[in-house]
């Protein structure tokens, strides 16, 4: 197993002065899917934002082996780190292909050919204002956003949120296909998504973490999984909820 | 009939100067969140600029009155990304800082131009042409108006072209939307600041040229008046929209010059679009409902 891509160590964070992370500590390995997982407000969307220093921050925190914590957002962006916000956050008054377009990163943007092939439905609208798509396209525009470019490592914040079940499973398989090639830390509430895409789980509690582990331990052990995430496992996956 | 028209035309020649600074201030204020009560500085301080140097080359060639126009343009904008570098970045997000700031600016540098040029006003002078009417539809129609009225419309043009056909246009029209989503594509908004702030800038230092002409005269206080209405301009327009900005300058000057004309109330007028926008749409014509924070 090589270094993990991304080494959190102590972060912290705080909105309005309030702290939302506390000294979070966790890896995201160099390859296949780390799964942040946690109940409702528990921090997981600010631990990402934080990470990217979206919101103030305190901690150590290592990209392939460089420290990023000080660094602003945009050069941590620039060093490899796709983003796939919560709430998708494509640009309502823009085109698809200007929400691309804007996120393409110079030499960076090795990704139009995938995202072409995973998203078909987007290069036929690339003239349509993103304000005027369906969520699960502009959940596509959000994702292809991030997969135009090589990264090193990405970083979603439930991409499944609020999409029809059949969405979910497109949306899984073309993060599925890009696992392939990039680690990701991905945020998810649909136990079967994760089962599907990730390979361990990092569990967070009132903005600590509680539990660390191989995912399947943690999802075929329903007192565990009941208990840390509040739900039950297989049963009620289909909206995650 | 004539009387309209002359109305109609004079008003779009005022409502072209108040787009040329409006122009800027909502794309800013769009962008950045930033009211820049300086931006009448700059407008003055192009007016300024080409009344030096029309004074110098003979005011009366139309070499002259082209590069004044060139001038003032370039000063405004130098003048602007400089401000913007030197005094709004290092107040990034503080933004009752920032209104002190381009506050405390704006009263600076009336009292710098009152030191440089006196309070009393300087005529400037033009090729005889812009002194000169062409009839139109029956009424005789000083030529200046035309040339404020192509000068603000290829401005629009210009502003919109750019924003549509250019990378940091494409980057100002997201970063409207949602700053914090552009950086996060690993871009360095804060270029796209200084750029809007040049763009704004060329816009008003233009229209300070072109006002000199409108009006005869630069004076120091010649930015502030404009301003006032450039900001009722914005807000009627919304906030951040360009488009808003272009409607409400044209509907804000030729009501105000009708109502000067027929009954002497030009100002209140204004002042009563301004409260009846604002009772029925409070974010502008074509302002967003949710302010961005
Ligand atoms: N803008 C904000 N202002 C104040 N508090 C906030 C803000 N955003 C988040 N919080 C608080 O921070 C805590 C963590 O929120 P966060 O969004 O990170 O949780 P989450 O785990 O992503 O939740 P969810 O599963 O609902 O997406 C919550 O208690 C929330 O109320
Ligand atoms: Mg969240």
């Amino acid at each position: 197993m090589t270094a993990p891509v991304l080494v959190v160590d102590g972060l912290s964070a705080r909105i309005a002065g309030q702290q939302v992370v506390e000294e979070v500590s966790f890896e995201v390995a160099a390859t296949g899917v780390t799964a942040l997982l946690g109940r409702n407000g528990v921090g997981k969307t600010s631990t990402i934002r934080a990470l990217l220093g979206l919101i103030e921050r305190a901690g150590r925190v290592e990209l392939a082996g460089e420290r990023i914590d000080q660094l602003p957002t945009h050069r941590i962006v620039q060093r490899g780190v796709g983003y796939v916000p919560e709430d998708r956050e494509v640009f309502a008054g823009l085109t698809v292909a200007e929400n691309l377009r804007l996120a393409e990163r110079g030499a960076d943007a090795t990704g139009r050919d995938l995202v072409a092939e995973l998203f078909p439905e987007l290069v036929q609208r690339a003239g349509q204002s993103a304000g005027s798509l369906s969520g699960g396209q502009q959940q596509m525009v959000s994702i292809a956003r991030a997969l135009v470019n090589r990264n090193v490592v990405l970083l979603i914040d439930e991409p499944t949120k609020g999409l029809a079940p059949l969405i979910v499973q497109d949306v899984a398989a073309a993060l599925a296909r890009a696992a392939a090639t990039v680690p990701i830390l991905l945020v998810e509430q649909n136990l079967q998504v994760v089962r599907q895409l990730a390979d361990t789980v990092v569990v967070l509690e009132s903005g600590r973490v509680v539990h660390r582990g191989p995912a399947a331990g943690l999802l075929d052990d329903d007192a565990l999984t009941t208990r840390l995430l509040g739900v039950h496992t297989e049963r009620e996956t289909e909206d995650g909820r | 009939m004539s009387t309209v028209v002359l109305l109609a035309v004079t008003g779009l020649g005022l409502g072209a100067l108040y787009f040329l600074v409006a122009s800027g201030l909502s794309l800013i204020y769009g962008l950045m969140g930033v009211l820049n009560f300086a931006h009448g500085s700059f407008l003055t301080l192009g007016a300024f600029a080409g009344f030096e140097l029309t004074r110098r080359l003979g005011g009366d060639s139309w070499p002259a009155f082209v590069a004044s126009l060139v001038l003032g343009a370039a000063v405004g904008a130098v003048a602007a990304a400089l401000t913007e570098l030197l005094l709004i970045r290092r107040l990034y997000e503080r933004h009752i800082e920032q209104v002190l700031v381009t506050v405390g600016l704006s009263l600076a540098t009336v009292a710098l131009f009152e030191g440089i040029w006196g309070s009393d006003p300087s005529y400037v002078t033009a090729p005889a042409w812009l002194g000169e009417t062409t009839q139109l539809l029956g009424a005789r129609i000083p030529n200046d108006r035309f040339v404020l009225i192509g000068a603000a419309a290829l401005v629009l043009l210009g502003i919109v072209a750019f924003l549509r056909f250019t990378r940091f246009g494409l980057i100002i029209r997201a970063g409207v939307e949602n700053r914090a989503m552009v950086t996060a594509l690993g871009i360095d908004v804060r270029r796209a600041f200084t750029v809007v702030f040049a763009i704004g800038g060329t816009a008003a230092g233009l229209g300070g040229v072109l006002a000199s002409h409108y009006f005869g005269y630069v004076s120091p206080h010649l930015g502030g008046s404009l301003l006032i209405f450039a900001f009722i301009v914005t807000v009627i327009g919304g906030l951040g929209s360009l488009a808003g900005a272009a409607i409400a300058s044209v509907a804000v000057g030729v009501l105000q010059q009708f109502a000067n004309f027929y009954w002497g109330v030009g100002d209140l007028v204004v002042v009563l679009l301004l409260a009846g926008v604002l009772l029925l749409r409070p974010a502008g014509i074509l302002g967003k409902k949710k302010v961005q924070a």
